[in-house]
């Protein structure tokens, strides 16, 4: 298995970040339910789930700088370069589909949705291609 | 790239495992270059060819030397 420090350190992270995402989404869905939260505040409030999933993409680039192996290296920017490609190409067709009033419209944050999606497609698309490059 | 890297390996009785750690690499990277999958950067071969006490063209196979199939 793939368990080297560097990974184990990016894993690490992520979990951690993913934790503090869902407990800081869950907290300003209940301060804008019950009304808590105004003004300026409120604008610093709904940033805040945003935050882990930035600290998200953060870590996967520290990876990058921290994994000393380089076949590794070079999956994970692989992985990247598919999860980017997908979700700017979703991204684009919808905006154009949404444009022309086809389809109803999505929040922005979909975009990082689909790139944590397309970060499984890359995964797949490594095995396969290593696969078949054997 | 094509290279002797399983059989440099096999003459010293050493795993995939065993040769990743004298290289300080995954066991993945070996076997990825071991059957061409991958080509080494040039310090990582330098690092291959010093291990074995070889010259880099001794291990691996110029592809513009590559027999045309």
């Amino acid at each position: 298995m793939l368990t080297n420090p560097a990974i184990r350190r990016y894993n690490r992270r992520v979990m951690l970040l993913s934790l503090v995402y869902a407990a800081l989404l869950f907290a300003t869905i209940y301060l804008f339910v019950h009304g808590s939260v105004h003004g300026p505040i409120a604008y610093v409030a709904a940033l805040l789930p945003a935050l882990p999933l930035i600290g998200i993409f953060l870590v996967l680039g520290r990876y990058i700088v921290e994994e000393t192996d380089e076949y590794l290296r070079m999956l994970m920017i692989r992985q990247s370069l598919v999860a980017s490609g997908f979700m700017l190409s979703v991204m684009t067709a919808w905006g154009f589909l949404e444009g022309f009033g086809l389809v109803p419209h999505i929040p922005a944050y979909y975009a990082a949705v689909l790139w944590f999606a397309g970060l499984w497609i890359g995964w797949g698309y490594n095995i396969v291609t290593m696969r078949r490059e054997a | 790239m094509k290279n002797r890297l399983k059989v440099l390996r096999a003459e010293r009785d050493w795993s995939q495992g065993d040769l990743a750690e004298r290289l300080e690499v995954s066991r993945q990277s070996v076997n990825a270059i071991e059957t061409g999958r991958y080509d080494p950067s040039l310090p990582l071969a330098f690092k291959i060819a010093e291990l074995f006490d070889l010259a880099i063209e001794d291990i691996f196979t110029s592809p513009s030397k590559e027999p045309v199939t």
